[in-house]
């Protein structure tokens, strides 16, 4: 999987490479993908073979790791349909695949989720999970869990209804869907819900929540990352922004959008639940990385999940009950003033909502949050988080919201743009049990990758640039780069190869939402391109261009 | 008459022959087709047999600022905006620019909107009726530069976010080759 373990810390147990011989790591192997839209994936390595998603048209390559070069074993193409690129908010991306009992997983653009023999390359199943003309895609990365493939749908930009999916491993048959607006039965709420602040408790709170029919095309699809605890058996994951972003036309708190669930991975009945954002008037998706820890708050250790959210707050909850422990903001934040921890809601400035008619200035952070998908990862020695995120702000107007089945349900112009200091970018090192910041990286543009961590006490991430970073863990004093030839938005990865040498895989190859301006060839003189993302990235055009390709870095 | 007197005399004559030179309205101008897929749409010039290159279908509110100015309201309404935002793209392909895929004449545009288009384009045909889908061409056309300036729209309804359509400099169209969207390895 890519977040390595099932508590997605994306910490590598591996110490070859350390601060003292870093200087001589140097690439080993290249693998041009072919693709020129963004590359968000994780490469998979199992055993002796190394597996790439490539963004649309989701290419599944295998690559030997036994050979000289890593040459390529097979290649798998899934086809997906051409349309599905009309559907795709933010870039054609894809956040990678996850291997279990022989088989490679993942989604396809056009809402299918295959399974592919991992010796192979031979299709096992492929199952259609969404509906393109509903506005439905796919580019998260399932997770496997006792058997079951977990799989969510994109879309809050297209008035979709979002959903969790359990499909069964073996057949790819439709073990269990849990929807994330509507009725109880269908958001798998029953006997065994119990949520722990008092306005997520009622009978059917995903349709009272909500004027009318407006649940049905109301978004909150989980296109982000999946936790699982074993010893609690419980999932854990994010729900999206509520649809349209222009939040006139959906008073109330619009559950279970902008939230989170716990749910039994078995039957998906949930467990708890709780929203980051209730009402969200941002697009604060909530789909971010939990990171799984257990961890000393006021003298008791406590099984917490630690989220470093989209709204600009760090999170931890206890795992067990949903409450919120704390939330500490790490970013400049205007649009909130904290969360207040008795009733666990976000303390919201109302002048600073999104308006119809009315233009909203200085909200910050802007609609991609305080941090979008870009998973963080953490350190066991350090006991630290190392999160990569922005600093944007953004200029905000809603404007008449119109439902078109299969067209952009967003009404909301929006100009984007970098948030105080002027870095877009920022790397941090988290200290979850002081609650604040270790220390801080700035980044001319959004730190748009991963980050992946070893117990070298050594921390990768790329820039958007193309920079292939290495920094002290415990300092974060740059160790090491490496230019790549496109912009890294990809999730580093640390292996051991068959030879038991440690290895550093990352994708480059520039897109997603920040880099939609060089991925989709975009006017820059438009500030409201790519839902307002262009305006704060004009400069990124001359900075790198597209085209996607892995490198893999070993010492000598 | 003194210098400063002739010169300003100048300036007004000058100013009126300015002023006459405004937007002929086409009031009674029809689209040319009421039909979806009758204009004869051709997206490249190369055709096989008897050489013949296809006229092309004039939009008659390409000349009418009201049209234009309906085309973006209908722009917006439609969702169009949603996917090209305010002509730099995202979802789609920028508006503004120079290149284009399928095509830059009126009855392209046209065809694009009422066809589709394969990489993601969704079909308007049957949804907008054709004289609106002309008007939605003719605004389209504005968005780089390709109407005239006392046409092409000069304000927005909401935050400004584009040099307006009436100040956006004329961009020769270019055939794309491939869309950008769609480079398959």
């Amino acid at each position: 999987m890519p977040a390595r373990n099932f508590a997605s810390t994306r910490y590598s147990g591996l110490n070859e490479i350390t601060a003292a011989n870093i200087a001589q790591l140097r690439l080993a192997w290249t693998f041009s993908t072919g693709v020129t839209r963004g590359h968000e994936a994780a490469p998979l390595v199992v055993g002796n073979t190394m597996y790439v998603v490539t963004p649309f048209p989701n290419l599944l390559y295998a690559l030997d790791l036994t050979q000289p070069g890593a040459p390529l074993k097979w290649t798998y193409k899934p086809d997906p349909a051409l349309a599905s690129q009309g559907v795709a908010c933010c870039d054609l991306v894809n956040r990678g695949a996850a291997y279990f009992d022989g088989k490679i997983y993942y989604n396809t653009l056009d809402a299918h989720t295959v399974a592919v023999d991992g010796k192979t390359g031979k299709e096992v199943w492929k199952t259609k999970v969404g509906d393109i003309s509903k506005g439905e895609s796919i580019t998260m990365a399932p997770l496997v869990v006792k058997g079951k493939v977990l799989v969510g749908n994109s879309g809050g930009e297209f008035g979709v209804r979002g959903w969790l999916t359990a499909l069964d491993a073996k057949s790819g048959k439709l073990a269990w869907r849990a929807y994330h607006t509507g009725p109880d039965k269908d958001v798998l709420i029953g006997t065994r819900f119990k949520p722990f602040y008092p306005q997520d408790r009622g009978k059917d709170l995903g349709v009272s929540t909500w004027p009318g029919d407006a649940w049905k095309i109301g978004g909150g699809g989980s296109w982000g990352w999946i936790s699982y605890d074993p010893e609690l058996d419980l999932i854990y994951y994010g729900t999206s922004n509520p649809g349209p972003w222009n939040p006139d036309v959906r008073p109330g708190d619009n559950k279970w959008t902008a939230g989170i669930f716990a749910r039994d991975p078995s039957n998906g009945e949930a467990v708890w639940a709780y929203q980051w954002s209730p009402h969200d008037v941002f697009d604060h998706d909530g789909i971010n990385e939990q990171i799984l820890l257990d961890l000393p708050i006021k003298g008791q250790t406590r099984k917490v999940l630690v989220r470093p959210e989209r709204n600009g707050y760090i999170y931890v909850l206890d795992r067990t009950t949903g409450e919120v422990l704390s939330a500490d903001p790490y970013g400049y934040i205007t649009t909130s003033k904290g969360v207040d921890l008795k009733t666990g809601r976000l303390i919201e400035v109302p002048e600073k909502a999104t308006r119809t008619g009315k233009v909203v200035r200085e909200v910050c952070p802007a609609a991609p949050g305080t941090k979008d998908w870009q998973p963080s990862s953490y350190s066991p020695r350090t006991g630290w988080l190392y999160i990569p995120h922005q600093n944007l702000c953004e200029d905000v107007e809603g404007v008449e919201a119109n439902y078109i089945e299969g067209t952009p349900y967003v009404a909301t112009i929006v100009k984007m743009y970098a948030g105080p200091g002027g870095n877009r970018g920022v790397l941090t090192a988290w200290d979850p049990i002081r609650r604040k910041a270790v220390w801080e990286i700035k980044e001319k543009f959004p730190v748009w990758s991963g980050t992946v961590v070893t117990a070298g006490d050594v921390v990768f991430y790329g820039t958007m640039e193309g920079w292939f970073k290495a920094l002290d863990a415990r300092s974060g004093a740059e160790l090491w780069r490496f230019k790549t030839g496109s912009g890294i938005i990809g999730q580093p990865i640390v292996y051991r190869g068959p030879d038991k040498k440690e290895y550093v895989a990352v994708l480059s190859g520039v897109g997603g939402w920040a880099g939609a301006v060089v991925a989709g060839g975009l006017d820059i003189r438009d500030s409201s391109a790519a839902l307002g993302f262009v305006n704060a990235m004009k400069d990124l055009p001359q900075a790198t261009t597209k085209g996607g390709m892995l490198y893999v870095f070993a010492l000598p | 008459m003194c210098l400063r007197c002739r010169r300003r005399a100048g300036i007004a004559i000058l100013l009126a022959l300015v002023a006459c030179k405004r937007e002929e309205r086409a009031f009674h101008g029809l689209p040319p087709a009421n039909s979806l897929s009758k204009p004869p749409v051709r997206e490249i010039d190369l055709i096989p047999g008897t050489p013949h290159r296809p006229d092309s279908v004039p939009n008659p509110y390409e000349g009418n600022a009201y049209a234009v100015s309906q085309g973006k309201t209908l722009y917006n309404a439609w969702n169009c905006s949603g996917c090209h935002f305010q002509g730099g793209g995202g979802i789609g392909p920028p508006l503004m620019d120079a290149d284009w895929i399928y095509g830059s004449r009126p009855e392209n545009v046209f065809e694009s909107i009422a066809e589709g288009r394969p990489n993601g384009m969704p079909s308007f045909g049957g949804k907008i009726v054709p004289d609106q889908i002309w008007q939605i061409a003719a605004y389209v056309r504005s968005m780089s530069g390709l109407l005239r300036k006392d046409v092409a729209p000069g304000r927005d309804d909401a935050m400004q976010v584009r040099p307006q359509e009436q100040s956006t400099t004329k961009a020769k169209p270019v055939q794309s080759a491939i869309p950008k969207s769609a480079e398959l390895p």
